[in-house]
């Protein structure tokens, strides 16, 4: 595909294919027929030149299509009643004004590609195949599953999707909140695919993150009074923003305390900012925690008060360990390391993760107990599984002995 | 666009259910057939006996071969079901979780195939 085309493609695909659904009432009827528009879109672009308005070009020319595959089907069938979305009646019905249009039905998309009804990987991989506009194998690569596995997934997807009827539309108010939670989980999941890893294929898996943010902006667009829609983005722009800073020249780890933080994307973090709701549900208050570090121009001009209260909040919403753990970190950093610790000894549960330990091992080595941060440095490392956290746990560990 | 309500309970759990608790339980399920009955949503239901009258069939080299009993050993069973006409999944999602089963078992809710 030319590089112009392939932006198209990349930009709009997801707008043109989530009204060919429903016009269609097919998954696989309109992906065929923006295929097919974008095949003749690589043939006459070139020649004739780019339309002024592509995307209209490539749904006019994908709706022909479709009409064209409807027909074929309809006198192969003979079978009425298996085509229940008569696409002639709807592109008659149709509102003259695009854009108001192609925007309900790429928020239909996303609730029906999220349905509560498929699997969690059914919806991630389905979402970037229809409005993320990635293919199967870009998808499986960053994913690191078989190309076929994860065909197979999206098939078996559209096929419930279609047998069981799940609907194409916009869940009704009384069910929005539940089936939005859904829809940001995936996007969240997304987003840190990408965004904890560090391997080689980093380069992949870096877009799923910028992939992520496409998708939180579009729901925030669509969505704009949802502030969780609002706190999600922001909180993936700002993590995004150190994604400069969260690994040294050789590719290791360097904490937020180490972070050279002139290397922080300051065009990020001032979107976020702007988004940034007051306070919220777990997505807004995270949000809110990383915009705390990131006003912060030195470690030392951290407001860890307002981070330790911001995790308060964010525990009372989600009583899991793990938020625990990280209140307590905030209140060793506002109050005291010794105050930090005994919380931290508090939350037996998470005996076998290693950022437990790391955490406690942390907070030793800055209450001067090399000894005992060293022992808890040595259970952390034999508990962790990603390399480069190990590589830093063992450099950590090194530091300590003199 | 119909769809079986397939209603699986542990039959051992309701062995043991006070009559009172069993009365609760009746209630619920005439209360829902009279609901989905008035919207025309109703096509089919059916309470099943325990699977200890059930009796599985096989065909194996054109002999029938039964066996007392069902199939599996599973902790919950079939134990009746439901045929109603929903719009779409969502529908008859609302109406599967309203079925009394769903709150002590599973339902099981399957698209019925148009020839």
């Amino acid at each position: 595909m030319p590089p112009a085309i392939d932006e198209v493609f990349h930009n709009e695909s997801g707008r043109i294919l989530a009204s060919l659904i429903r016009l269609s009432g097919s998954f696989d009827l309109a992906e065929e027929a923006l295929q097919d528009a974008f095949t003749q879109a690589c043939q006459t672009w070139p020649e004739q030149g780019t339309p002024l308005n592509p995307a209209a070009w490539l749904l006019t020319t994908a709706r022909r299509r479709l009409i064209d595959a409807v027909r074929r089907q309809r006198t192969r069938t003979d079978n009425a009643a298996a085509l229940t979305h008569d696409i002639l009646l709807r592109q008659e019905s149709e509102s003259p004004d695009m854009p108001t249009v192609l925007q309900d039905d790429r928020l239909r998309l996303i609730f029906t590609c999220c349905h509560p009804a498929l699997n969690r990987d059914a919806q991630v991989a389905l979402t970037l195949r229809t409005l993320g506009g990635l293919t199967t194998s870009e998808i499986a690569r960053s994913f690191l599953v078989p190309e076929p596995t994860l065909a197979q997934r999206i098939v078996r997807a559209k096929n419930k999707i279609r047998d069981a009827r799940i609907p194409y539309e916009v869940p009704t108010r009384d069910r929005l909140p539940e089936r939005l939670a859904s829809v940001q989980t995936v996007i969240y999941l997304i987003f840190n695919e990408g965004y904890a890893s560090t391997s080689a294929s980093s380069l992949v898996r870096g877009d799923l993150c910028g992939e992520a943010l496409r998708l939180g902006r579009v729901l925030c667009e669509l969505l704009p009074e949802d502030t969780e829609n609002r706190g999600l983005l922001a909180l993936m722009l700002l993590q995004d923003s150190r994604r400069n800073s969260r690994t040294g020249p050789n590719g290791e780890l360097v904490t937020l305390e180490d972070q050279d933080r002139t290397l922080w994307n300051q065009t990020a973090i001032r979107e976020a900012l702007v988004l940034l709701p007051l306070s919220g549900g777990p997505y807004s208050l995270q949000a809110l925690i990383a915009a705390t570090h990131a006003r912060a121009a030195s470690p030392a001009q951290t407001d860890w008060r307002r981070i330790a209260a911001l995790y308060q909040e964010l525990l009372q919403q989600i009583p899991t360990a793990v938020v625990a753990l990280n209140h307590a970190v905030a209140i060793a950093m506002a109050e005291g390391y010794e105050q930090g610790l005994e919380l931290i000894d508090r939350i037996p549960e998470l005996e076998s993760y290693h950022l437990y330990h790391a955490a406690r091992a942390d907070l030793l080595r800055r209450l001067e107990r090399p000894a005992d941060a060293a022992a808890a440095y040595r259970r952390a490392l034999t508990l962790v599984t990603n390399p480069i956290e190990r590589e830093y746990l063992s450099r950590r560990l090194r530091q300590l002995a003199p | 666009m119909k769809y079986a309500m397939l209603i699986y309970t542990d039959q051992a759990a309701e062995s043991s259910r006070t009559a009172e608790e069993q009365q609760a339980i009746m209630v619920g399920y005439h209360g829902f057939t009279t609901e989905v009955r008035e919207k025309d949503l109703y096509k089919a239901g059916e309470a099943l006996h325990p699977t200890t009258s059930a009796t599985t069939v096989r065909v194996r080299d054109g002999r029938t071969v039964t066996t007392d009993g069902p199939f599996a050993e599973t902790k919950e069973q079939l134990g009746g079901f439901y045929i109603l006409d929903c719009k779409d999944l969502d529908e008859a999602i609302e109406y599967a979780a309203k079925i009394p089963g769903a709150a002590h078992g599973s339902v099981e809710v399957r698209p019925i195939v148009i020839w």
